[in-house]
């Protein structure tokens, strides 16, 4: 569903136009004025509004509410929540693009369509599908209390663990990674379908083995690919709110991401606190377009 | 490549094994999950758990809402795509990269600064209130989250298609007579309608599941402002699984349309441009 949102395969040349085809100075001018206006009106201004609101009681008061032992620990867990979902979303998107774009097999479209399937579920629905399964009243909770278990070994050592996954880290992470799941992929299956076979077979032709080819040919082509899906992957993984929301319990100082810590410390009416920790993620998310543009760019030059 | 001829490229099955492997774990089991759990109810618990008023209250706001966002990012979506790739200005690259902020920007982050934007005493809102009108904890409220969410996907859509549209029949459109203002109604728009289709019915899908962004600006009262994603985690807080997960049920079957309705509009918009 995304596919058209953000692609490395967009090039940005402007060229000059026959004066016939030139639409009138008037013209130009006032869509330039409309498109920027809407920008700023819908853009700029709240990304502004975060770090205004993040200071307006002034610097010392900004970074007190940055110290703060709670955010921290949710600064580490939302770290240790993309550190977790990025890798394995990569290693699948990595393994999906080789079997789609390189082979072909019956069912690949399906197996396109599905890969996509978590950009259209709500991310709301995203955390309940996992409630359903490893909540107390799911397939987990059951599996815990049957008397009569599969495996009996594993549920004693799971209670006596007091292993939970539902409010608490692993239902963050699996949530996080659902709602990632297609970014990497869909970066690389294009890119790979249009890159083709002629290199990987001259390797192998050449002796190479299988993961010689991998390492030596296809990685170096694709990597700015690669790097460009993690950027996104990682974006969202690290901003995800909705479906960690259902998950996660809200449990201070343990089952607390950032955007969590964020909207609960706007519920308690800590302004400055909220928007302090909001303008930690605005940051993150223009380091973010700041790569990504950086990798566009870069992308552009090589194949200029 | 078909069976008899083997691709002498190694690792088809451990990659499709691993594929497979992983998208069942983490997105098909998941999902089957909701609806297994709804097969459990009856007919009519099922119905009344996704038919009541409040219910469907929260339908109709979510429905007209994403509605109108989508249709206003198709007109300003157009208007900033066409600057973008057409008109060279200053600063140009920076504001192109500025457009996925929306994809960037954690939703939560985006729901407290457009609240604080429109609230009656925000920048915006205090500038409106004095004629009575509120944006915040209102519908317009959760249009203008909406539309802050959709912006990117209707401008991504449509600026690779511009940049390739062929000078040709413009120059044509204009030696044959046309002033620019038809050359653009008659020749490029209709170009770019599927593309500006496809972007609308993506910006309308993620709008229909938003949630970050929308609870903190819609004030989220039962039956007026309460958008369905968040009735289903209402449902959840009341430990009404059955129930939030019959609402689930309905809105995974209006997002698997939508995406059937995106697949199809990509294949005639592909189509449309291979001419």
């Amino acid at each position: 569903m995304a596919s058209a949102v953000s692609s490395l395969s967009r090039s940005s040349g402007l060229t000059a136009r026959p004066l016939a085809t030139r639409d009138a100075p008037w013209l130009r001018y006032t869509l330039t004025a409309i498109a920027l206006g809407f920008l700023a009106l819908f853009l700029v201004l709240p990304l502004v509004a975060v770090f205004t609101e993040a200071l307006r009681r002034g610097l010392g008061a900004y970074f007190a509410a940055l110290n703060d032992p709670d955010g921290l620990h949710a600064l580490k867990l939302t770290l240790f929540t993309a550190g977790l979902a990025v890798p394995a979303n990569l290693v699948f998107g990595v393994a999906a693009a080789w079997c789609i774009a390189k082979f072909t097999f019956p069912g690949k479209s399906l197996l396109i369509t599905l890969i996509d399937l978590p950009f259209a579920v709500s991310p709301v629905i995203s955390g309940l599908i996992y409630v359903l399964l490893f909540g107390a009243q799911g397939w987990y909770g059951h599996y815990l209390a049957a008397e009569h278990p599969w495996l009996p070994g594993l549920q004693a050592w799971l209670i006596e663990q007091d292993f939970k996954i539902i409010f608490a880290v692993p239902g963050i992470v699996l949530a996080t990674t659902f709602v990632t799941f297609p970014f990497i992929a869909r970066e690389l299956i294009p890119l790979m379908q249009t890159q083709g076979n002629d290199e990987e077979y001259a390797a192998i032709t050449l002796g190479a083995s299988g993961w010689q080819t991998f390492r030596k040919v296809t990685l170096p082509n694709i990597k700015w690919g690669l790097f460009y899906g993690v950027i996104l992957c990682n974006a969202r993984a690290m901003g995800e709110f909705g479906a960690v929301s259902v998950v996660s319990g809200h449990i201070r100082g343990e089952t607390n991401t950032l955007p969590l810590h964020v909207e609960i410390l706007y519920n308690e009416y800590q302004f400055v606190g909220a928007f302090a920790a909001a303008s930690i993620l605005a940051l993150l998310a223009l380091v973010t377009l700041v790569l990504k543009s950086l990798v566009e760019w870069a992308h552009a030059r090589r194949h200029a | 490549m078909s069976r008899s001829h083997r691709s002498v490229i190694p690792g088809f099955g451990l990659s499709l094994g691993l594929t497979l492997t992983y998208l069942s774990l983490i997105v098909l089991l998941p999902l089957s999950a909701a609806f297994i759990k709804t097969l459990g109810m009856s007919w009519d618990g099922f119905w009344t758990a996704v038919a009541s008023p409040r219910v469907v209250a929260s339908y109709r706001i979510s429905f007209l809402a994403s509605l109108a966002a989508a249709s206003v990012n198709c007109v300003f979506g157009l208007i900033v795509a066409w600057v973008l790739v057409r008109y060279p200005f200053p600063g140009r690259r920076i504001v192109d990269a500025l457009v996925d902020l929306p994809f960037a920007l954690p939703t939560a982050v985006a729901g407290i600064a457009l609240t604080a934007l429109y609230a009656p005493n925000g920048w915006i809102g205090a500038l409106v209130a004095p004629y009575g009108v509120k944006i915040a904890f209102t519908e317009i409220g959760i249009f203008i989250a909406l539309t802050f969410i959709g912006l990117p996907f209707v401008v991504r859509t449509l600026q690779p298609i511009i940049e390739e549209l062929e000078p040709e029949f413009e120059e044509a459109s204009a030696s044959l007579g046309a002033n620019r203002w038809q050359t653009l109604r008659r020749v490029i728009f209709p170009q770019l309608v599927p593309a500006l289709l496809t972007g609308f019915a993506m910006a309308f899908a993620r709008a229909l599941g938003e949630y970050g962004s929308v609870v903190f600006i819609s004030g989220n009262m039962p039956m007026r402002t309460e958008i369905t994603p968040l009735l289903i985690i209402t449902k959840l807080e009341q430990y009404d699984y059955a129930g939030a997960t019959a609402i689930a049920v309905v809105m995974l079957g209006a997002s698997f349309l939508m995406l059937l309705v995106i697949n199809l509009l990509q294949k005639w918009s592909r189509r449309h441009h291979a001419v």
